[in-house]
């Protein structure tokens, strides 16, 4: 537990320091974890369970947008935890269950499920609608359809610096929406 | 969407930097003060006395009790912008202002020559204290808000209730320049009332505007 935490704070270190690659194996690393949470919140309000991949990628959202209220010399953990934790209340609380989640769901968690389930998609993507055009466009391409930066700029006839700024704005506009829904 | 897509989705926003929290926060103060100091000069304006004033202890208190509440309520603010923070361990520095103006109204019992000590803590300005700090602390409080809205606090309405704590502080330091009453019992009836107000007001917009 003690090697995965210092494993994590390392990799957001050097996330913050812009590496991408780094910040992907992160997310990739802490999903399993906060999937299986998310999960048993799930579980103990009495909802299905396979709802929690909204709830998942509610958090990483909210991981991305919020990560300059990290202090890079504290612990990664239980910042993601906390965050983690608020999510899922809150998540619970739309579903009109009110249940206590401790810390500890979270730090005790090891492994998510089992790599041969299937994951369910989430419901995320249904929110794109609802986004400025330009917004939209650049998440359907880069989120949806994977296609690079640099050929959904040349697809959609906008600088890649354009892209990347409309990227931002989608993802922090999907969040929003998400937290209002 | 599969969760795989997000994270690779999130990884190509990487290199998107946000400002810190106490950088907004500062930025927005400075750009909120004018405004509550026009409002501030175009009703009340500076006591015409203000450079004798200046010389009386108690009228100085008076600035040194709200810049200490403001200073609190900045480093609480900035402290529960984190998502793992609580007011543990931090609200003891909202004691600070307090412990000073009771020391003020100590120092006040042992002077002699006092007006009756009611009539000193009605003073003349009760109602325009009351009124005017929350008006020119509004600019403030708003302005705190929208940059805490950076932040990601696990508890919205006390981060608000400390947002109006720091936006009341520095309203009372402009008040206070005007305000001829300069009794520390006088600043401990009506000071607290008005920023009393501004608190809450920071705690029901706090409990909206600052969820995450």
């Amino acid at each position: 537990m003690r090697e995965r935490d210092d494993e994590w704070t390392g990799l957001m270190r050097a996330a913050i320091a812009g590496d991408g690659a780094a910040y992907c194996r992160l997310l990739e690393a802490v999903t399993p974890v906060l999937r299986a949470a998310a999960r048993r919140g799930l579980a103990r309000a009495g909802q299905p369970v396979d709802q929690s991949e909204d709830i998942v990628q509610d958090i990483l959202l909210a991981v991305h947008l919020k990560r300059h209220t990290w202090d890079t010399e504290a612990p990664f953990a239980p910042w993601l935890f906390a965050i983690a934790r608020n999510k899922l209340i809150d998540a619970l609380r739309r579903r009109g269950r009110r249940v206590f989640v401790n810390i500890d769901d979270f730090s005790e968690v090891i492994a998510g499920p089992p790599a041969e389930e299937t994951v369910p998609a989430s419901e995320v993507t249904s929110h794109l609608n609802g986004l400025p055009p330009r917004q939209r466009d650049v998440l359907q391409s880069i989120a949806v359809d994977s296609v690079s930066i640099k050929d959904t700029a040349r697809k959609l006839a906008m600088s890649e610096g354009a892209v990347r700024v409309a990227l931002h704005r989608g993802l922090a506009h999907l969040a929003a929406k998400l937290r209002k829904e | 969407m599969e969760t795989e897509r997000l994270i690779r989705t999130l990884a190509l926003d990487a290199g998107h930097r946000e400002r810190p929290v106490g950088v907004a926060l500062a930025v927005a103060l400075l750009l909120a003060a004018p405004v509550s100091i026009a409002l501030f000069m175009s009703i009340l304006g500076m006591r015409p006395d203000v450079r004798t004033a200046m010389h009386n202890p108690f009228f100085d208190l008076k600035f040194v009790v709200t810049m200490a509440l403001a200073i609190a309520g900045i480093i609480i603010s900035l402290h529960l912008a984190r998502p793992e923070a609580s007011l543990r361990g931090w609200a003891w520095l909202l004691l600070i202002p307090v412990g000073l103006v009771l020391l003020g109204i100590a120092a006040e019992m042992m002077m002699p020559h006092q007006r009756p000590w009611l009539t000193r803590l009605i003073g003349n300005n009760a109602p325009a204290c009351v009124s005017a700090i929350p008006l020119f602390s509004l600019p403030l409080l708003a302005a705190a808000l929208l940059a805490l809205r950076r932040g990601a606090t696990a508890r919205p309405a006390l981060a608000g209730a400390v947002a109006g704590l720091l936006s009341a502080g520095l309203g009372a330091t402009l008040y206070a320049s005007h305000c001829t009453d300069d009794s520390p019992l006088f600043v401990a009836t009506w000071y607290p009332l008005a920023i009393a107000m501004v608190t809450a007001v920071g705690a029901i917009a706090g409990r909206k505007m600052l969820r995450y």
